[in-house]
C-alpha cells in the first residue's frame, strides 16, 4: 500500500507464522519452516521467511526488519549491520524493512530510549541471523548429503570446504523452509570485534537516499487520501481546562472543517484538556487557531522566579537525609582543606526539530490506525485505549522515522489527541503542533540546585563529600528527571559521604531529556571536582584518576573503564601542554546508561567571548556496530551539550515563557567545534551511545572556559556567568 | 482564493491558495511535496529552505503567491537521483542524524558552491550558519561542502 504520496505503509497482515522458540531477551521468535506468497504484484514471488528479522527471496534479495523506531540514533542502519554480519550476507544485497508496532512482544522492547537498544537487541538479533545462518547451512549439506560441519556461509553462499562447491542461498529456500528450527542453545553467536566484518565499519544510513532526495519519511510526510490538518489549542497554563471557546466564529474561518473542545483529564501525558481546530492545511487551521478565543480555568501560577526564592530558602535547611557513609562530620573536623560550591542549572525544552505530530486514521472496520513518530508506540497505544476504550489489538501504529527524539517523544500526548480528533471528525487527519506549542508544552528537563562541601587530607585526597541536592517534585517525590540515585558516585570513592535532598513543589511538565539526570547534574559534579582538584593543588586529570582508583564497598561503576577513557581522552588532547595565550584545556568523565566516556575540551577565549574548538572524546561504550553512527552520536553529543549550556526555559504564571528559535536558541553551525573521537571497544556487551557522551562535554568545556579565563561557571546557562559562545 | 502557477522543479503547477500561504504549505499542503520541512515558522531554523532563482529562500516567510514566474527549486528537484555533487558528497561522508533539516542544508551548500566554487571555512561559516541542526551534524556538513566543492570541480569524481 502507498499513501498518495508515495510513502510506502507497512503491510499489516504478514501471516506466515509456524513455530515459536524463545529469544533471550523472552520475545518470542516466531516463523521458519514455510513460505510466504505474494499475489498483490503480477510477478508470483516467493519469500522464505527465516524469522521475525530475515526474508530471503528466491531472487536473492535479502530483507532486514529494523524493530525499533529511528529518530536519528542511527538504529535502522545499526540493527539491521547486526543480523546481516551473522547472517554472513554482504550488505549491497541487504534491504532494510521499518517494522510496524507488533501487536505482541514478538519483538521484545520496541522503544527508543535509556541507550536501551542495543543492549536489549543484541542477542536477539545475533541469534536471528545466526539461525538463519545455521538453517541454510544445514539445507546445503543436507542436499550435498555431507556433514554440516564440513560446510560454512560467506557473502549469501553456502560453501563445502573440501570440495570449494558452492551454493547460493536463493537456491536453498524450499529446502530451509523444510527443515527444523535450530535449538538456540546450540548458536555460536559472534561477539568479539576481530570477529567482525560488517560491524565496525563506517557503513551510511539506510535512509540516506530518501533523506537527500527529499523522499516522503517523517511522520509529517504522510499524506492520505481526504486527509485534513488539526492543531490542538491547550491551555497556556499547565493543566488548565476550556470552559468555552468562540467555536462557531472559528469554524466560519477559511479552511476550517471543524471545531470542539475535547475535555481531556489531568494527565499531562494523557489527553489533556484542550480546542481542537481541524482544516484543509496546517496553515489555514493556524491562523484560524489564533483567533480561537478560550475561557480557561487554571489552577496554579508557577514560575521560575518563585523556584529559584524556594531553592535559596530550603539551602539553608538540612533536607532529607539520603545516604550517609563513615562519619562526616568527623571527617570534616579532621580534613586540612574544605572547598564549598553551589551549582545550578535551570529548566530546558527538547526543541526537536521537527515538532509534534501523529496522524490518524479510523477505518471503517473499527481499527484505528496511526503514524506515529514515537519512540514508545507501546506506551502510547496503551494511552488511546485506555482514553478511547478501543481495545489494543484495535490499534495498529506505524513507527514513523523522527526529526530527532531526545525523550520528547517517549511522551505519547500528541498520539492520544489525534486519535481523539479523528473518532471525532471521521476522516484521516494529521495533527501538527506549531513551535510554540511545541516550546510551551514539552516534558521539560527540570532544575536543579547543588550544595556541595568537599574535605580533602595533607595529600589533596577527598575524604569527606556532603552534597546537599534542592530538585522539583510533586507531591514530596521527585518528578521525572530530577532524581539522583543514593549511589551516585562519588558514593563509594570518597569514605564519609553524605546525600542530601529537598524538594520544590511544580505543575511543570517534566520527562526524559537526553541522558535524563545526567545530563543536568553531571555539569555541576565535574565542575566541583575541578574546583576541588585546584584547591588541593593538584592537576585535575590526577585529582579524578585518584578519585577512579579505589572504592569503599562495592566499587559504583567499572573504575578501570572509567580511568581509561580518561588517560585516552587525556593522550590525544595532549593533556598538560601549554596550549597558548588565551587558550584553555578542560577535562570531565562520566559514567552512565552502561557507557564510559571522558572529554578533554580546548577553548580559545577573547574577553568572555569564547570559542569551543576542539572536542577531544574518548569513549568505552563495548564494540562498535556501526562506526559511522557511533562517531555520529560521540559528534553531536558534544554540539548538543554545548548548545544546552546555552538554553534556559523560564515559567512565568503558570506558563513557558519562550517561544520559538528566536528567544530560544540552539548552537548554530560556526559556533561548533570540531570533535575528534577515539573508541576502546572493549570485550564488554555493546552498549547505546544516545547519551553516554552528553553528560562530560559540558563541564570539560565549563571547566576549560576557567583554564582560560578564570571564570568559573557555577550556573546554567554560560551567560549567567559572563560568558558568550 | 487567488489561482497562480508556481515553476517547481522544472514543472508548471496551477493551485488556489489564500493569498497570505507561505510557499512551505502550499508545497506541503496543496501540493504534497513534503520534502520542504516544517521548523519554526519564522525564518530562524532554515528547515523550510527552497532556492528561488537559485537563492536559498525560507519558504516559511515567502508568500506563494509572489512567487509566480520564478524557479522554485525544492530537495525533491535538486537531482531526483541524488547524484548532484553536494548530495554525492552528503552521502559520501554520511551527513544526515535524523535527517530532517538536511533537505535545507544540502540546498543552502548548493546556493553557496553556485556562487563560490571553493569556499574556505569562513565562507561557509557565514553560509551555514542561518541553519540549525538539532543532531548536531555541523562538523559532517563541514566535510561535506568542501567534499562537494571537489566533486563539483572534478565531474568525473567518483564518490
Amino acid at each position: 500500500m502507498k499513501t498518495s504520496n508515495g510513502h510506502d505503509v507497512p503491510n499489516m497482515d504478514r501471516r506466515a507464522f509456524l513455530k515459536v522458540t524463545m529469544l533471550a531477551s523472552g520475545a518470542l521468535m516466531i516463523g521458519v519452516g514455510c513460505k510466504e506468497t505474494s499475489t498483490d504484484v503480477e510477478v508470483v514471488q516467493e519469500t522464505w521467511i527465516a524469522n521475525l528479522y530475515v526474508r530471503i527471496d528466491t531472487d536473492g534479495k535479502v530483507t532486514i526488519i529494523s524493530k525499533n523506531p529511528d529518530g536519528g540514533q542511527g538504529v535502522k542502519t545499526a540493527f539491521p549491520m547486526v543480523v546481516a554480519e551473522c547472517l554472513e550476507v554482504d550488505w549491497k544485497d541487504v534491504q532494510v524493512e521499518q517494522a510496524a508496532l507488533a501487536v505482541d512482544d514478538r519483538y521484545g522492547r520496541q522503544a527508543l530510549g535509556g541507550s536501551r537498544g542495543t543492549p536489549d537487541g543484541w542477542d536477539d538479533l545475533r541469534i536471528a541471523g545466526t539461525a538463519a545462518k545455521d538453517l541454510l547451512i544445514a539445507a546445503a549439506a543436507s542436499e550435498w548429503a555431507v556433514p554440516a560441519t564440513e560446510c560454512f556461509a560467506e557473502s549469501g553462499t553456502v560453501v563445502h570446504k573440501p570440495t570449494g562447491k558452492s551454493k547460493p542461498y536463493a537456491s536453498l529456500l524450499n529446502t530451509a523452509a523444510t527443515l527444523p528450527v535450530p535449538d538456540v542453545s546450540t548458536l555460536k553467536l559472534k561477539s568479539r570485534p576481530e570477529e567482525f566484518k560488517l560491524l565496525g565499519t563506517f557503513v551510511r544510513g539506510v535512509d540516506n537516499p530518501k533523506i537527500l532526495t527529499g523522499q516522503p519519511l517523517f511522520g509529517s510526510d504522510i499524506r492520505l487520501e481526504g486527509m485534513l490538518y488539526a492543531m490542538y489549542q491547550k491551555c497556556p497554563v499547565f493543566g488548565g481546562s476550556a470552559r468555552s471557546a468562540n467555536l462557531e466564529y472559528v469554524r466560519t474561518l477559511p479552511g476550517v472543517t471543524h471545531a470542539f473542545i475535547v475535555p481531556g483529564g489531568k494527565e499531562y501525558n494523557g489527553l489533556q484538556p484542550g480546542v481542537a481546530v481541524v482544516g484543509t492545511s496546517f496553515w489555514e487551521v493556524n491562523e484560524a487557531r489564533k483567533q480561537l478565543q478560550v475561557d480557561w480555568e487554571t489552577t496554579h501560577a508557577d514560575s521560575s522566579e518563585d523556584y529559584a526564592r524556594q531553592a535559596e530558602a530550603l539551602a539553608a535547611g538540612p533536607g532529607e537525609n539520603l545516604r550517609t557513609d563513615g562519619d562526616i562530620d568527623a571527617a570534616f573536623a579532621s580534613a586540612s582543606r574544605v572547598v564549598e560550591a553551589s551549582y545550578h542549572y535551570p529548566f530546558i525544552a527538547h526543541a526537536n526539530m521537527e515538532p509534534m505530530n501523529c496522524t490518524a486514521l479510523l477505518h471503517e472496520s473499527g481499527t484505528l490506525e496511526l503514524w506515529a513518530p514515537t519512540q514508545n508506540g507501546k506506551a502510547g497505544r496503551e494511552k488511546i485505549s485506555a482514553t478511547l476504550g478501543i481495545s489494543e489489538n484495535r490499534i495498529h501504529v506505524n513507527q514513523m522515522r523522527m526529526g530527532t527524539a531526545f525523550g520528547r517523544r517517549s511522551r505519547t500526548d500528541f498520539m492520544t489527541e489525534v486519535a481523539w480528533i479523528a473518532r471525532e471528525v471521521k476522516q484521516p487527519v494529521q495533527l501538527v503542533w506549531s513551535r510554540e506549542e511545541d516550546m510551551t508544552h514539552d516534558f521539560y528537563r527540570p532544575a536543579g540546585w547543588h550544595h556541595f562541601k568537599a574535605g580533602l587530607d595533607d595529600l589533596g585526597r577527598m575524604t569527606a563529600f556532603d552534597h546537599h541536592f534542592i530538585t522539583m517534585g510533586k507531591n514530596g517525590e521527585t518528578v521525572y528527571g530530577a532524581n539522583l540515585s543514593e549511589n551516585h558516585y562519588p558514593a563509594g570513592l570518597v569514605p564519609n559521604f553524605r546525600l542530601r535532598q529537598s524538594i520544590i513543589e511544580t505543575n511543570v511538565p517534566t520527562g526524559p531529556w537526553r541522558s535524563p539526570g545526567h545530563s543536568a547534574y553531571c555539569f555541576a559534579y565535574q565542575g566541583f571536582f575541578d574546583e576541588v582538584a585546584l584547591a588541593a593543588g593538584r592537576d585535575p586529570l590526577k585529582f579524578r584518576l585518584d578519585l577512579l582508583s579505589k572504592s569503599y564497598g562495592k566499587p559504583p561503576i567499572d573504575l578501570k573503564r572509567a580511568r581509561d577513557t580518561l588517560r585516552l581522552a587525556a593522550v590525544k588532547a595532549g593533556w598538560g601542554r601549554d596550549p597558548g595565550p588565551n587558550r584553555g584545556l578542560g577535562i570531565a568523565f562520566h559514567y552512565d546508561h552502561g557507557g564510559y566516556v571522558s572529554h578533554v575540551a580546548q577553548v580559545l577565549a577573547e574577553g568572555n567571548s569564547i570559542r569551543v574548538e576542539k572536542v577531544f572524546s574518548a569513549v568505552d561504550t563495548g564494540p562498535i556496530l556501526n562506526m559511522s553512527g557511533a562517531r555520529h552520536q560521540v559528534e553531536g553529543a558534544v554540539i548538543d551539550a554545548l548548545s544546552a549550556a546555552q538554553q534556559e526555559m523560564t515559567f512565568k504564571n503558570g506558563s513557558a515563557q519562550k517561544r520559538n528559535f528566536s528567544n530560544y536558541r540552539l548552537l548554530r553551525f560556526n559556533q561548533a567545534p570540531d570533535v575528534k573521537v577515539h573508541f576502546i571497544q572493549s570485550d564488554n556487551p555493546p552498549t547505546g551511545l544516545g547519551e553516554p557522551p552528553f553528560a562530560p562535554a559540558g563541564p570539560a568545556i565549563a571547566n576549560a572556559i576557567f583554564a582560560a579565563t578564570g571564570i568559573r561557571i557555577r550556573e546554567l546557562p554560560f551567560k549567567r556567568s559572563g560568558i558568550t559562545v | 482564493m487567488p489561482q497562480i502557477t508556481l515553476k517547481i522543479n522544472d514543472t508548471d503547477y496551477r493551485l488556489d491558495v489564500p493569498s497570505d500561504m507561505p510557499l512551505l504549505w502550499a508545497l506541503r499542503d496543496k501540493l504534497n511535496l513534503t520534502g520542504t520541512k516544517y521548523g519554526c515558522g519564522i525564518g530562524q531554523c532554515g528547515t523550510c529552505t527552497v532556492l528561488v532563482d537559485g537563492q536559498p529562500v525560507k519558504s516559511c516567510r515567502s508568500k506563494a503567491v509572489n512567487l509566480a514566474g520564478k524557479e522554485i527549486t525544492t530537495i525533491e528537484g535538486l537531482s531526483p537521483d541524488g547524484s548532484h555533487p553536494v548530495q554525492r558528497a552528503w552521502n559520501h561522508v554520511d551527513v544526515p542524524q535524523c535527517g530532517y533539516c538536511q533537505g535545507g542544508q544540502i540546498l543552502v551548500a548548493t546556493a553557496l558552491l553556485e556562487q563560490n566554487p571553493k569556499p574556505d571555512d569562513a565562507a561557509i561559516d557565514e553560509a551555514m550558519s542561518d541553519n540549525l541542526c538539532r543532531c548536531g551534524t555541523y562538523v559532517r556538513i563541514r566535510k561535506a561542502v568542501k567534499l562537494a566543492a571537489e566533486l563539483a570541480a572534478d565531474k568525473g569524481g567518483a564518490v
